[in-house]
C-alpha cells in the first residue's frame, strides 16, 4: 500500500499494523527516514509532490519490488507539505518469507524513493530557503540496482 | 489550449505553477516559453530536468491537444 499524507504518522503504529496476522510472513524489515534538524539550519522542510504521477510512478517500482524480491506485501508512507524536524517523513515496510529478501527490498525502495521519485524537497532555515538535489551517494545507492 | 505544470526550483525560476498554452507541440512550448523568459528556458533544458505528457514521461518531442498536461520535472529528491 502506497500512501503520500500532509500529516505526520507513527511509524511504530504504521509498522505494528504491518505486522498483524500474518503467518507464513517469515520476515519482516522497515525503514524510518526522519527530517534532520541539520544543527538549526532546517526549521522545516518542504515536500512537493506531482499528485496522481508521484503515486503511480512509486507503485511501479513496488511493483517490481514485489516481483524482484518475491515479497509478500509492501507498505511505504511519505509525507508531503511541511515536515519539522525530529517528524518521520518515509516509512518503508516490507515482509517476505525470509530476512535477506525483506532487507534488499527495503533498501531498493529506499534507495529508488531518494533519487528518483517524483519529489522535491525544499529546506527552509534562518537563511532562507533553498532546494535539496539528491547527492551523488544517493545516485550510486540507486545504480546498485541497475 | 494545453495545461502546463512546473515543480520544485522551476517554479520559482518561473514565478508560476501552472498556466495554459496554445503549443501545438512540446519543442513549439519549449521554444515560446524561453522567447518569454530566457532563465526558465535554460531552467527547463537543464540536465536531469524530465518531461512528463498527460502523467507519463516522454523523451523527445511530441504533440499537444486541448486536454494535454505537460510538467517540467526537475532532479527528484525524497526521503
Amino acid at each position: 500500500m502506497i500512501r503520500l499524507s500532509d500529516q505526520p504518522f507513527e511509524p511504530g503504529a504504521l509498522l505494528t499494523e504491518f505486522s498483524k496476522d500474518r503467518r507464513e510472513t517469515g520476515a519482516i524489515a522497515s525503514f524510518t527516514g526522519i527530517a534532520r534538524a541539520e544543527a538549526g539550519k532546517t526549521e522545516v522542510l518542504e515536500l512537493e509532490a506531482y499528485p496522481g504521477f508521484t503515486e503511480s510512478e512509486i507503485g511501479r517500482i513496488a511493483d517490481q519490488a514485489r516481483i524482484r524480491f518475491g515479497l509478500d506485501d509492501l507498505l511505504i508512507r511519505h509525507r508531503i507539505g511541511r515536515i519539522e524536524p525530529g517528524e518521520a517523513i518515509v516509512f518503508v515496510a516490507t515482509a517476505a518469507s525470509h530476512r535477506r529478501s525483506a532487507f534488499e527490498a527495503c533498501d531498493f525502495l529506499m534507495d529508488y524513493l531518494k533519487s528518483r521519485a517524483p519529489f522535491w524537497k525544499k529546506e527552509h532555515g534562518p537563511d532562507g530557503a533553498r532546494w535539496i538535489e539528491p547527492r551523488s551517494e544517493d545516485y550510486a545507492d540507486a545504480a546498485r540496482w541497475d | 489550449m494545453a495545461r502546463v505544470l512546473l515543480f520544485g526550483p522551476l517554479r520559482d525560476v518561473a514565478g508560476w505553477r501552472e498556466r495554459e498554452t496554445t503549443a501545438e507541440t512540446i519543442s513549439a512550448l519549449r521554444t515560446l516559453l524561453s522567447r518569454e523568459d530566457a532563465a526558465l528556458g535554460a531552467a527547463l533544458s537543464a540536465p536531469g530536468v524530465q518531461v512528463a505528457l498527460n502523467q507519463a514521461l516522454v523523451r523527445g518531442d511530441a504533440a499537444l491537444d486541448a486536454r494535454s498536461e505537460v510538467a517540467f520535472l526537475p532532479p527528484m529528491s525524497g526521503g
